[in-house]
């Protein structure tokens, strides 16, 4: 199943920073998981369509209309970063 | 004693003029500054926000006219429901110190209608856990005993109204999160049907699976919250234009000739022994008053934890990528290199355990590779799943079964075991599949040391509520509370409360 080499590649994916013990614990837990999983494998689901949407619905539209939602200052009242020009300011994304 | 009322009873007496909804409001945080202590049911409390509220309801009161029932009754809300100027944490370090600039389309109705917010509740963190042991404020303690915990995920919301701290309350069922926690504290829950109830403004955890509904005293009171929530929302593209009924129309209907199923697949190995006997003692009341029973079986229901568990951590794993440090939510502590290393350190200290094994399950399941071996694969099963309730129903009108394999657990006792906890909704998730609506009323106890005890409860005599699940076919919930609304008043389960 899962080793904790692959529960860490998985982890930095999902941009999840664990230390080794975590990795070790999660290995072993999402393995426990992923082999009550399996069972599905038993089920012939060749000629079964998917399912994502239980009620039916499709393609739903509306008029596009603006309509005024929150603030400019409430939404950036909520960042706990320092704020400028009405921007968010964060670290560096290209470092040498 | 204003606070062991019932929400028929207070509205009643608010509109009689009794007592003023500042006088039950008052009334209100005694109780809880007397018993939340003990419980943790309430993370966050709205004093000042409350009398105010409760004055502005006192007055439309003053008036007359025609007022929601809903006027001046105060109640309490799950903490996913984002409630403009009051902080919302869904029970996660990530945003602990959120405060929304807006409200969920459901918490504006409810204020249109007169609420007396009491304040937030306790839940496992995003609403992933069956316990409340996932809240970055700590477990919700059962009103039953202390020892044990309240179920989950809105664990805080069944704990307030078991242990008279609320009216009613809001919670989420994504995979059993109503009508397990209010099986374990002996209150009634409803699961709408999916869509039935706007999701706008309530922090996603499944979308495809999340829904909304009320949690209160008596199978009435849920009808009467049902009433002014439901329907559709332009800000949620997933609430069908379908007709919201008269809930409460056909409370007090006969349910003499009501064809009801019992699958059996929801009484096999694994339940406890107390559960079991109340639930067919149930059944027995319900042919005393005429229904026909009918054993019935649903043959995928044993595929549905493995569909869910795949699905929800894959939408989860999506919908929480949002949660990055940036525009809302905590910031890492110390020295931070780049943007990668932000949002690294972000997640990991924000994140609880559960959180993090079903971000890392969802983008498993979700990766280039695994997607038609697990995501894809659940999502075909789940379509068979559907099937089986669209051919039960049409030779029953409703189900009946146990909400929960075993009543409350010990605290502790499945916490670090996923798997363990997953069971605990073995019985709930294929309803979830299926997006079909259920209720979970009261129907009896258990000694919590039943045959169950080795999944369960653990030894010990103790009287643990245990709650009885109807379920029905999509928008079926009028149908649901005329089912549920009998059997209460045939029994007096629901009048009992716990020695708090």
């Amino acid at each position: 199943m899962l080793n904790s080499e692959q529960v860490r590649h998985i982890a930095k994916l999902a941009r999840l920073g664990l230390t080794k013990e975590e990795g070790e614990k999660f290995a072993r837990q999402l393995s426990e998981i992923l082999a009550h999983m399996e069972m599905l494998n038993e089920v012939n689901t060749d000629k079964v369509e998917p399912t994502s949407q239980v009620t039916g619905l499709m393609n739903v539209t509306r008029e596009d209309k603006t309509a005024r939602f929150c603030e400019k200052e409430e939404l950036l009242a909520c960042t706990g970063l320092p704020v400028e020009n009405d921007q968010i300011k964060v670290k560096p994304v290209i470092t040498n | 004693m204003l606070h062991t009322l019932s929400l028929a009873e207070v509205s009643e007496g608010l509109k009689e003029k009794k007592f003023s909804s500042v006088e039950l409001t008052g009334a209100m945080f005694d109780r809880i500054k007397a018993v939340n202590p003990s419980l943790n049911a309430y993370v966050t409390l709205t004093e000042n926000q409350a009398l105010e509220q409760a004055k502005k309801a006192d007055a439309m009161l003053a008036k007359g006219g025609a007022l929601s029932p809903l006027t001046g009754v105060p109640a309490g809300i799950k903490d996913i429901f984002n409630t403009k100027g009051v902080r919302t944490t869904c029970c996660s370090n990530i945003i602990k110190d959120f405060v929304p600039p807006y409200s969920a389309t459901v918490i504006d109705k409810l204020n249109d209608a007169g609420m007396v917010m009491l304040g937030k509740l306790n839940m496992d963190e995003f609403a992933c856990g069956a316990s409340t042991e996932h809240s970055c404020f700590g477990v919700t303690k059962n009103p039953w005993d202390l020892e044990r915990v309240s179920g989950g995920s809105s664990g805080g919301s069944a704990a307030a109204v078991a242990a008279d701290m609320a009216y009613y309350a809001l919670g989420t069922d994504t995979g059993g999160s109503i009508r397990q926690p209010a099986s374990l504290c002996g209150t009634v829950g409803l699961k709408v049907t999916y869509g039935r109830v706007s999701r706008s403004g309530v922090t996603a955890m499944a979308s495809s699976w999340d829904t909304i509904g009320p949690l209160a005293k008596t199978v009435r009171d849920v009808a009467t919250v049902l009433q002014v929530i439901a329907g559709h929302d332009d800000r949620d593209s997933t609430t069908p234009d379908v007709k919201v009924p008269d809930y409460s129309a056909g409370l007090g209907q006969s349910v003499k000739g009501l064809k009801i199923g019992v699958p059996k697949e929801y009484f096999g190995e694994g339940i406890d022994a107390d559960v079991e006997k109340a639930l067919r003692d149930a059944i027995k009341e319900y042919e005393k008053m005429g229904a026909v029973i009918k054993e019935v079986s649903l043959p995928y229901t044993k595929y549905a934890l493995a569909v869910y568990y795949i699905a929800i951590p894959a939408e989860l794993s999506a919908n929480l990528a949002r949660f990055d440090g940036i525009r809302y939510g905590s910031t890492p502590k110390g020295k931070v290199e780049n943007m990668v290393d932000y949002y690294f350190r972000t997640r990991s200290e924000g994140f609880g355990d559960e959180i993090k094994r079903r971000i890392m399950m969802g983008t498993y399941v979700l990766s280039a590779g695994y997607y038609d071996a697990y995501y894809r694969k659940a999502q075909k099963v789940r379509t068979l799943i559907i099937e089986d309730f669209k051919n039960v129903f049409k030779e029953v009108d409703v189900l009946v079964a146990p909400v929960s394999p075993f009543p409350a657990f010990k605290i502790g006792e499945k916490k670090d075991d996923p798997l363990a906890m997953y069971l605990a909704d073995i019985f709930t998730i294929p309803v979830n599949c299926a997006g079909v609506p259920a209720i979970s009323i009261p129907c009896g106890f258990a000694s919590g040391g039943g045959a169950g005890a080795a999944i369960g409860a653990g030894k010990g005599a103790v009287k643990l509520p245990v709650g009885m699940q109807i379920i029905g076919p999509q928008f079926s919930e009028d149908l649901l509370l005329k089912t549920a609304y009998a059997y209460e008043q045939a029994t007096e389960w629901h009048k009992q409360k716990p020695a708090l």
